[in-house]
């Protein structure tokens, strides 16, 4: 099956999952990335890569760190910005997700960054502008539903390479509601195409999605074994709605099994790196000694993230 | 109207007759001879079937009509003679009155016999009792919640028992509610890949758990619609096995598909019950050329804006009146079943399911009759089909079985 994230030549023309991109095309981002870290210490923090292009931030849900980020990332590559933030209602109001992109390409726009609710989203609107012609113009997935938010995974990417380097030599952990984490399916896949050898899943059932061994993961359902020997260990946040309920019976239960205090940290690598989408719930899933400790890279991943997704629109708005 | 169709290779399979070269004779809207013509003889039409396939017509056991003269037209188009209309339509099929004025719309359109299916339960809710008696004096032929749940057993059990008092047959979609109700795909490792939630196996086997108990308790004769897991055709086979009056069927789509198809969240590849696995496709697939489970189209017209939508905010379903032969016929090439016998599960399979002298061509019997070209190939486009519903993972595919002549009740409806 075609792979409708890479145009005719095999380049990258929309980022809609981590998974399926060639190693050599994840590497060429972190690449990009890199050299774009230099341009947020410059006085003007500007390169004219998207001068004169049009991006349009399609969030139907709502988001205000990953907004933000696209948002000025956008910027330091010279494009003209415009956030729409459109909730249920208005679509409930007659206007489909697709009358929404036609209208918007009326308007020029040269690149779509969408968060969606429902996984799947960002392939819709990839697959219409295929059939309308419109090749010209290209999506990055900022988030859809449970599936994938690609540059989420592409930052951790670049913050474990930062950090440790070598990708093949790692042991990786990644902590929580797997089940209902996008981030942790785009880092998984990220993880195993760039070569690291162990990639690890903590968490209690309830919160794991059924076949994870399918995707290359080892299942642990005691952290403490888990986390032993980690070099990296990626905590998700757990969303409110999933506390007290049939999946968990309270934040404190989840917090004393699966919380990452200093005590099980400890069970990891001394120079073991901690990492979290953000943003975080102190004493649910981390501990603030944690979370404000040494080991904890979770401001620079922000900082990252900016790089990160300068890259990746620079990329696909040059394979059009 | 005296119709003879000529030259066509004659299969019947309930009467197990496969004769090349065989004329039938139609008269006064039956069967009045097969190889010979009945004395005084004289065809005020002659269907010519060289290298066509003469079959009773179709009767496929689910077809929602949203607009009826369409989709009774696209049944014809695809040999269909008897559609089952389940009673999830706007309103939902709970009064004789509708029953009755949708028999007649049927019989006025005059192509296929619609034979509709009452609502078990008012408003399909699950709580009150439809009145089952009336329902059915206005030509409902069992009763039915669709792929609605009845949430509360205990009104499961007077409804079955109340059925049962009558003699009529319950259809019923096994899903449980609990399990299902925010699934939109399998639960395996395509829904987890695809952070699509999902419908485990168990919400099929726990529905049918219950069913065949309350069969046990109550002696309802049940029919289960639309199976999709290995595990739920195990649990059947063990009910049939002990004598229980049950049976059931399989959407066409599920012999053919499985959940791997929805590639990139094709919207097409979602349906209700969600396409399972391999396994689960193998074992339905078994179970239907062993002659256990009757296949239907379960044939749903959806708009196209209801299917241009993120995966788990799209309808499921798919058109199927005009694919249920072809598909058919591409199931039995793939899976080594013999035509008769494929031709058995769409045609007097079905008959039996509704207890229903039907679907064989014996003298005598109603005039149903199919007329297809199994080498003619066409594509399917939304051009090619008669049906307002557009909707299929089918689409752009060429299928072989493309039907020439529709007779209904003797008279020739396509």
């Amino acid at each position: 099956m075609h792979n409708p994230q890479l145009n005719s030549d095999g380049k990258l023309s929309h980022l809609l999952s981590i998974e399926g991109l060639p190693k050599a095309i994840l590497t060429q981002i972190l690449d990009t990335a890199a050299s774009f870290m230099g341009v947020s210490s410059r006085e003007v923090k500007k390169v004219p890569l998207l001068r004169g292009k049009s991006v349009f931030n399609l969030f139907f849900e709502n988001s205000t760190r990953t907004r933000t980020t696209f948002e000025i990332a956008a910027k330091r590559l010279s494009a003209d910005v415009i956030n729409l933030d459109i909730n249920k209602s208005s679509t409930a109001k007659g206007e489909t997700l697709l009358d929404t992109i036609d209208n918007l390409c009326a308007m020029d726009a040269n690149l779509f960054v969408v968060r969606h609710a429902s996984s799947g989203a960002p392939y819709l609107i990839a697959d219409h502008l295929r059939r309308i012609g419109r090749n010209d113009i290209h999506v990055v997935n900022a988030g859809d539903g449970r599936h994938a938010h690609p540059t989420q995974g592409l930052l951790d990417m670049y913050t474990i390479r930062h950090y440790k380097q070598d990708f093949t030599q790692l042991r990786v952990a990644i902590v929580g509601d797997i089940l209902h984490s996008r981030v942790a399916r785009s880092d998984i896949h990220a993880l195993t195409t760039l070569g690291v050898p162990e990639v690890r899943a903590i968490g209690p059932e309830t919160l794991l999605p059924k076949h994870l061994d399918k995707l290359g993961v080892q299942v642990f359902h005691d952290m403490e074994e888990g986390l032993k020997d980690c070099d990296v260990v990626i905590m998700l946040r757990l969303q409110n709605e999933r506390m007290n309920g049939a999946l968990l019976p309270s934040a404190g239960e989840y917090f004393r099994h699966y919380g990452l205090t200093p005590q099980k940290l400890a069970l990891a690598k001394p120079d073991a790196i901690v990492m979290h989408p953000g943003p975080m719930n102190r004493g649910v899933e981390i501990h603030s000694a944690v979370a404000d400790g040494p080991q904890a890279v979770i401001l620079p991943q922000v900082t990252f993230g900016i790089a990160v997704r300068m890259a990746v629109m620079s990329i696909v708005a040059g394979n059009s | 109207m005296q119709i003879e169709i000529k030259n066509g290779r004659l299969i019947d399979p309930k009467n197990t007759v496969d004769r090349e070269n065989t004329s039938l004779f139609i008269a006064n809207g039956k069967i009045a001879g097969i190889g010979s013509a009945p004395a005084g003889f004289v065809a005020d039409e002659v269907i010519d079937a060289s290298g066509c396939i003469v079959c009773p017509g179709l009767i496929d056991l689910a077809a929602r009509l949203n607009s009826i003269e369409a989709e009774l037209a696209a049944a014809v188009a695809g040999g269909v003679t008897s559609v089952v209309v389940p009673p999830d339509a706007d309103p939902p099929l709970d009064e004789p009155e509708l029953a009755d004025r949708l028999v007649h719309r049927g019989e006025e359109i005059g192509k296929a016999r619609v034979l509709p299916l009452g609502a078990l339960t008012l408003g399909l809710k699950g709580e009150r009792l439809a009145e089952l008696a009336g329902l059915k004096k206005a030509g409902c032929v069992a009763f039915s919640q669709a792929s609605k749940p009845v949430i509360d057993t205990e009104a499961l059990l007077r409804a079955m028992e109340y059925a049962a008092t009558f003699g009529y047959a319950v259809w019923l979609q096994p899903q449980d509610h609990w399990l299902a109700k925010n699934g939109i795909a399998h639960e395996g490792e395509v829904a987890s890949r695809l952070g699509l939630a999902g419908i485990p196996v168990a919400a099929e086997t726990i529905a049918i758990a219950t069913f065949v108990q309350l069969v046990r308790d109550t002696g309802c004769r049940l029919h289960l619609t639309r199976l999709s897991s290995a595990a739920g055709v195990a649990l059947l086979k063990q009910a049939q096995a002990e004598g229980l009056p049950i049976s059931f069927d399989v959407g066409i789509h599920h012999l053919l598909l499985t959940d791997n198809d929805i590639g990139y969240f094709n919207p097409h590849a979602r349906f209700t019950p969600p396409l399972r696995t391999q396994g689960d496709r193998e074992a339905l697939s078994q179970a239907a050329a062993a002659g256990l489970a009757a296949i239907c189209s379960d044939h749903t017209p959806v708009g196209a804006d209801d299917k241009l939508l993120p995966f788990g905010e799209a309808k499921p379903g798919a058109t199927g009146l005009e694919l249920l032969l072809p598909l058919t016929l591409k199931w039995a090439e793939a899976a080594g079943v013999p035509l008769a016998s494929a031709l058995a599960r769409i045609t007097c399979d079905p008959a039996a399911v509704l207890g229903l002298d039907a679907g064989h061509l014996a003298e005598g019997a109603a005039a149903d009759v199919c007329v297809f070209n199994p080498d003619s190939t066409w594509v399917v486009t939304p051009e090619a089909l008669k049906s307002r519903g557009k909707n299929t993972p089918w689409q752009g595919y060429p299928l072989a079985g493309k039907v020439v002549a529709t007779v209904v009740g003797g008279r020739r409806a396509y």
